[in-house]
């Protein structure tokens, strides 16, 4: 969004929106009931023993919560852009942690066992992982670039070929794709691994949907670079490849980037054929002793901290391109 | 006279061309001879046809009728060698079409070494001698985006000109400038007329035809109307489309 140049009034420093706003958050407070959470025990000297301190109670509670959530979004407002948008990120982020802490874990777990769950989980898991998405990304890129052209071309087989295929496999769950080519393959003769049918999924799957990417990026570049090009000679190879691709790079990177953060995700599907990724392990290491959740919010913590460094490197790219055009 | 059927022999001629866009027809009957290192300016209202015209020449459109022989080949829909015919037929547009990823020495470098199979040095020299024609050599390592629009379309016409084609068309390229630029454009196409170079021009700049046009021809309703040279085509309209055109664009 581009900013304008006249200032408004932040409305946190208007005290009707101030108040309007405290109202809310009272009755917001009031309605959830926090008397029985950490907030009530930390309140015990005032109201007494929470569950039975009634509305009193419930109304303290509110209160105070109320007072503390409006006071901190006033003294974050006073702060400098870049402060707020840290501070705000390290208050979400305790939070996040106190959901987390409030299902009671017992986080010692995931570092018990020799070699330990957390490095099983890191070693194996995450290894796999990156190793099916960047085979599976880098397949699914090709498989985009003759998609794109075969959508762009003339020719009735490439186009209803392409088409189709972009159809069936963006129409399909990938779930189901992932089942259909491990157990349907087999039927046709051909035995497939676990880990090359789960790759073969993800890149049909992500294939069909970056070819849209690249059938867009490829269309947005102007008439006029194909009619400079023709009028030069060049022949249709060399225009794409010289002029043509160069140019949409830019434009598909970033679209391509969150195809890939996606997939990353995605890639725990396959998880249903067994094989050893991060999501696997997860269940298999935490069913052992029921505890699903430590496990799980490992897995959790790996996938986010992976998606913030492949984000990093997206911004990377894209800021190089943006300083070449 | 030493090469008098290279300049009898016209390099470029229509025989009863028609072209439609649906309904629409936008070329009617087009006949016309275009000799070697003779310059032609085509003018007429807009929607008359000039740059549909201009545009078939190197095959950008397509005509449905009627024959268009350039350099001695055909166009048409099934030729095998569209693209040797263009690497002869230098195109100019409005818009300039420069190739905004390469740097302008790039831009002039594209042609002769991916199609005409020159080795980069060789490319490369010609490059900056085609820009120090067109006066701005200093510009060569820049971006399109970091010129100014004449500029731009000086770099352009280096672009073509360093394919060494046999016949320039030039696409209304004054039409995209600022006022203060159409100048130095025009100034480096009336070199490059002075240079021998054939040329076809669509373009409103009555001054840089008068000046430069051996024979202007006036379009109106996807017809040639009437061309003569300029002396007799300003000095004595015969049509009245002519007259009317002439006294809308000269008061």
């Amino acid at each position: 969004m581009f900013v304008d140049t006249v200032i408004e009034d932040k409305s946190l420093h208007k005290p009707a929106f101030l108040l309007g706003l405290s109202i809310a958050v009272l009755a917001f407070f009031f309605a959830f009931n926090f008397t029985n959470t950490i907030f009530g025990e930390f309140l015990s000297p005032v109201i007494g023993n929470p569950p039975e301190s009634g509305f009193f109670g419930r109304l303290v509670v509110s209160f105070v919560l109320s007072i503390i959530f409006v006071l901190n979004l006033l003294l974050i407002s006073f702060a400098r852009l870049k402060i707020q948008i840290l501070i705000v990120w390290i208050e979400l982020f305790f939070l996040f942690l106190a959901f987390a802490y409030s299902f009671d874990l017992e986080l010692a777990y995931i570092f018990i066992g020799e070699p330990s769950k957390l490095w099983l989980m890191i070693s194996k898991g995450l290894f796999t992982t990156i190793y099916i998405s960047a085979v599976s990304i880098a397949i699914a890129t090709a498989i985009a670039i003759v998609g794109a052209i075969a959508k762009l071309s003339n020719n009735g087989f490439a186009y209803a070929i392409a088409s189709f295929y972009t159809s069936l496999f963006r129409g399909l769950p990938l779930l189901l794709q992932i089942y259909l080519i491990y157990m349907g393959l087999p039927q046709l003769g051909f035995m497939i691994d676990a880990i090359p049918s789960g790759i073969a999924a993800l890149s049909l799957c992500y294939g069909a949907y970056m070819t849209e990417i690249f059938r867009a990026g490829i269309q947005s570049i102007p008439k006029g670079q194909w009619e400079a090009s023709r009028a030069l000679g060049f022949k249709f190879g060399l225009i794409l490849r010289k002029i043509i691709l160069p140019q949409s790079i830019p434009i598909i990177v970033p679209p391509t980037g969150n195809q890939f953060i996606a997939m990353l995700k995605d890639s725990s599907l396959v998880s249903v054929l067994g094989i050893w990724e991060i999501m696997f392990l997860a269940k298999k290491l935490g069913a052992k002793d029921y505890n699903h959740l430590e496990m799980l919010l490992t897995a959790a913590m790996i996938y986010w901290t992976l998606t913030i460094i492949l984000e990093m490197i997206q911004a990377r790219i894209e800021r190089k391109y943006q300083q070449k055009t | 006279m030493h090469n008098s059927s290279s300049i009898e022999n016209p390099v470029i001629s229509l025989k009863g061309v028609n072209k439609w866009y649906g309904d629409f027809q936008a070329l009617k009957d087009i006949n016309l001879e275009i000799k070697l290192k003779e310059k032609i300016v085509i003018c007429g209202p807009s929607g008359s046809g000039k740059s549909t015209l201009i545009r078939c020449l190197n095959r950008l459109e397509a005509h449905q009728e009627g024959s268009i022989e350039v350099c001695g080949i055909e166009l048409h829909e099934k030729m095998q060698d569209v693209d040797i015919v263009r690497q002869d037929i230098g195109m100019v547009f409005q818009s300039f079409n420069l190739f905004p990823h390469l740097t302008v020495l790039e831009n002039c470098m594209a042609g002769p070494n991916w199609v005409r199979g020159i080795d980069k040095n060789e490319a490369k020299e010609r490059a900056l001698s085609m820009l120090k024609h067109v006066k701005i050599p200093e510009q060569a390592d820049k971006y399109p985006e970091q010129l100014s629009g004449g500029q731009q379309q000086r770099v352009a016409i280096a672009r073509s000109l360093c394919m060494q084609p046999k016949v320039m068309l030039f696409d209304e390229p004054t039409s995209a400038l600022d006022p203060e630029m159409v100048s130095e454009v025009l100034d480096t196409m009336i070199d490059l007329a002075n240079s021998g170079m054939t040329m076809i021009c669509v373009t409103h700049e009555m001054g840089f035809a008068r000046q430069v046009a051996d024979r202007i021809i006036f379009m109106d309703g996807g017809e040639i109307v009437e061309q003569n040279t300029p002396e007799e085509f300003f000095n004595n309209p015969q049509n009245e489309r002519t007259k009317t055109f002439l006294n809308q664009i000269l008061s």
